[in-house]
């Protein structure tokens, strides 16, 4: 059997044919793996017959996946210097109480109990509330002072505490916990009727509904066998890029608003919303939900709104180019963002960061290019020319994306002679026996939802994966000797998901 | 008597003109913003409400809002607010009043502390540290004052035989004072570009912070007393820019007032073409305005030999 096999985005393969290695050969054959310029796009346990599994999907040029069975504890792959499996070691062992020993930082991710019904790791009794056993890293000495931030924040945002360690106004390290927003998705996943579950993902994180919903369509569409109207495809396109546009722009002036610096926050702030409404026009929902279904969409794009779409790009995109203009010229703005919270590209490489934060620092990974679903592969690509790593770096990257995105809206809407026909759902079952690993580029980054099948065709296991999920720790290592007071602002930069994080 | 009256003017209408800066914002936001009169809601909002305490504080976080006004009340009783003279007046004046301006910084900083909070913590050492270093600039501003014109008193700056003012003598050396000024008056106000007083992320604030725990009418009070500073440091560069005319009477008020809104106006400009400064560099920010005063200070050197 191969050490790897080769998979294609979307592309199912029989679970029989995931090379199943002892655990010593699938230490062996991953560590080699990352340490050739591999990274993780999945890592996740799963129980097959009451045995152990541990399934993992990697990346170079290529999709690979593997498998291994393990008992109760593994030697961790983090202590042995393989810190991009660092987040997914902890919560395999939190979602099936299996140990990595020798892990340096072995603590929950979320604090829920694992499903095995097995001791607890972390020696929490979940029957009790928070605070369980919630250890923090400690930095010792006379002048070291400790900060807390959150849970509860002084604004609208999402719970999440941040723990500072700091000498004077410099941060010396920096620790996230998250996990108060643990909704159990992956679980209610697979017990949820099919047809609910485009519906279930769209409320993974609540700004990226269309990118969750997409992957879990695609999915769907993959296992059940169901073919896609072209047309559908390009409306689902159009749906992701106005999805990103309005995020990036409301994160253009977020990052514009942190610095006090107000014309762009408002001027943004209002061209965001202009995005969010063409989303409506598309879908009767700002966010676009209810849009996508296995199969295709629910509601068909005719010239109309195809219309309304193009004469509002044409208005907006002079608007923000003035305002991008406004914003990245600004010295003083421009003296806030650099040499802000730098992530030097090594450390975003052993991160295995995605998305603009990994591209911010230099690595060039972008699905749509390299793993291209729906039509992207008929679609130009973007590249990215400032690469330091810093604020100002993640919020140029933001504004190439945007013009970008703004480039392939106008291309998928010439081709609108291909109109899609309105979906309904129908019955449809899935594969048995079968596994699918789905990649899109959501507007943070890589997004990968993963499903494996029973016997009886049924979800044995949906593991979901938010950029977010690499990307706090690279937050957490760009404020290392910062100043304290640049936390916002590089919080901002990044913009990660707590709900995505957390499930 | 005309002192009082100018007095009580002023206490009624301070809070009136911070609005003028959220207009000024608003527009060059394209926005309406809120209404003028604000600043005097939120105070209404705020005296109505009952105060929350928590258990970890003692009288000292009490006693800073209420010493933080009433110093802000004190300055204005030395201050010529339009009228030509003031209600208390004596030689050295001066060096009592910025005392009780820091008496009022130190109780609020003695308040953030009592709380326990980190924040709070943060925000009275880095209040601290710029406001000793705006101190410096305010001190040499006086010596400066006392070379120009042999006195250590308001009154006598602005009402004397020899008032200081851009058209007055030696007023080549105005236009640096004003400039020094106004970068002291931002950063002594916590404004942009030394703070953010719109800001809701705790850890990049410097005033804001150390009063995160004050409710109700201790929160209005320390509203009421920021209003107060900063129409008293209004106030000082409007002197300096249009000086109190003998001949014009109460007259002077319409001229006074017209050029405080100004710098008001000024202040909201400033907040809407500017980012905030990266926190190390507020230091530099602030000397810069000392390195002004002392390079105006040596001209005077020069006049007088």
């Amino acid at each position: 059997m191969d050490r790897l096999l080769c998979i294609g985005n979307g592309q199912v393969v029989k679970r029989s044919q995931i090379p199943c290695h002892p655990f010593a050969d699938f230490a062996a054959i991953v560590t080699d793996y990352l340490a050739d310029n591999g990274f993780v796009v999945q890592c996740f346990g799963y129980l097959d017959h009451g045995e152990n599994h541990l399934l993992a999907v990697l990346r170079n040029k290529d999709l690979h996946v593997l498998c291994t069975t393990v008992g109760e504890s593994y030697p961790s792959f983090t202590g042995a210097g393989q810190s991009k499996l660092h987040m997914f070691e902890r919560e395999i062992a939190e979602q099936y109480g299996i140990s990595p020993r020798n892990h340096p930082w072995l603590k929950m991710v979320r604090y829920h109990p694992n499903c095995r019904q097995v001791a607890d790791l972390f020696g929490n009794d979940y029957s009790r509330e928070i605070p369980g056993n919630y250890p923090y890293f400690q930095v010792e000495g006379e002048a070291v002072h400790e900060v807390a931030v959150g849970p509860v924040h002084a604004g609208i945002i999402e719970p999440g505490h941040f723990r500072f360690q700091c000498v004077g106004e410099e941060v010396l390290s920096l620790e996230i916990q998250l996990g108060y927003q643990h909704r159990g998705v992956e679980k209610l996943l697979t017990e949820a009727a099919l047809a609910r579950l485009p519906l279930i993902t769209e409320g993974i994180a609540g700004d990226t509904s269309i990118g969750h919903a997409l992957c879990c369509c695609q999915a769907l569409e993959a296992l059940g066998g169901i073919d896609v109207n072209p047309g559908a495809q390009i409306v689902r396109c159009i749906a992701l890029e106005l999805e990103r546009l309005a995020n990036h722009i409301g994160d253009l002036g977020a990052l514009s608003g942190d610095v006090a610096f107000t014309l762009p926050a408002a001027f943004f702030g209002r061209i965001r919303g202009e995005f969010l409404n063409l989303l409506l026009v598309l879908s009767g929902n700002r966010f676009g939900k209810s849009l996508l279904l296995p199969g295709g969409i629910s509601q068909i794009m005719t010239t109309e709104q195809s219309t309304i779409i193009e004469n509002k790009l044409r208005e907006l995109e002079p608007e923000i180019r003035n305002v991008c203009d406004l914003l990245f010229t600004a010295h003083t703005v421009q003296a806030r963002f650099e040499h802000t919270g730098t992530v030097t590209r090594a450390m975003a490489e052993d991160l295995g960061l995605v998305g603009y934060c990994g591209r911010a620092s230099g690595l060039d990974y972008d699905v749509r290019g390299s793993f291209p679903g729906e039509v992207y592969a008929t679609l130009p690509s973007n590249r990215n020319s400032m690469v330091n790593g810093d604020v100002l770096s993640r919020a140029t990257v933001r504004r190439e994306e945007i013009s970008h995105s703004i480039l392939l809206i106008r291309n998928l809407l010439n081709r609108s002679a291909e109109l899609s026909a309105k979906t309904t759902m129908t019955e449809f079952s899935l594969a048995p026996d079968c596994f699918v690993a789905i990649l899109n580029e959501g507007w943070r980054g890589e997004l990968s939802h993963c499903l494996l099948t029973d016997d009886q065709g049924r979800i044995a296991r949906y593991k979901v994966k938010d950029p977010s999920f690499h990307n706090w720790t690279g937050l957490a290592m760009a404020l290392r000797n910062q100043e304290i007071s640049d936390f916002p602002l590089c919080n901002k930069s990044f913009n990660l998901s707590y709900c995505g994080f957390d499930l | 008597m005309e002192s009082l009256l100018c007095f009580g003017l002023a206490l009624l209408t301070a809070p009136l003109f911070p609005g003028f800066i959220l207009k000024v914002k608003a527009f060059f936001a394209g926005r309406k913003g809120p209404p003028l009169l604000i600043k005097y809601y939120t105070l209404g909002k705020l005296f109505r409400k009952g105060s929350v305490y928590s258990t970890t504080t003692t009288f000292v976080f009490k006693l800073g809002p209420v010493v933080t006004c009433a110093g802000a009340i004190l300055l204005l009783l030395f201050f010529p607010l339009g009228s030509r003279s003031t209600v208390i007046a004596f030689q050295g004046d001066v060096i009592l009043l910025f005392y009780i301006l820091a008496a009022g910084r130190f109780f609020t900083i003695a308040a953030a502390l009592d709380t326990g909070s980190p924040f709070e913590g943060m925000g009275a050492a880095r209040e601290a540290l710029f406001g000793t270093l705006a101190e410096a600039a305010i001190f040499i501003i006086l010596i400066l004052f006392y070379r120009m014109n042999g006195s250590l008193s308001f009154a006598e700056f602005f009402a004397g035989v020899q008032p200081i003012s851009l058209t007055g003598a030696a007023g080549a050396l105005v236009p640096l004072v004003i400039a020094a000024l106004f970068m002291v008056l931002l950063t002594e106000n916590s404004r942009v570009p030394v703070d953010d007083p719109a800001t809701h992320l705790e850890l990049t604030m410097i005033h804001e912070v150390m009063v995160l725990d004050h409710s109700g009418p201790d929160l209005a009070l320390i509203h009421l007393g920021s209003y107060y500073k900063l129409l008293f440091f209004a106030s000082w560069i409007a002197l300096l820019i249009c000086p109190l005319d003998p001949a014009r009477g109460l007259f002077n008020l319409p001229f006074f007032y017209g050029t405080v809104a100004l710098v008001y106006v000024a202040i909201g400009v400033v907040e809407s073409i500017m980012a905030r400064l990266r926190m190390n560099l507020v230091p530099q920010f602030i000397l810069t305005s000392c390195t002004l005063m002392f390079f105006a200070a040596i001209l005077t050197m020069g006049y007088l030999q």
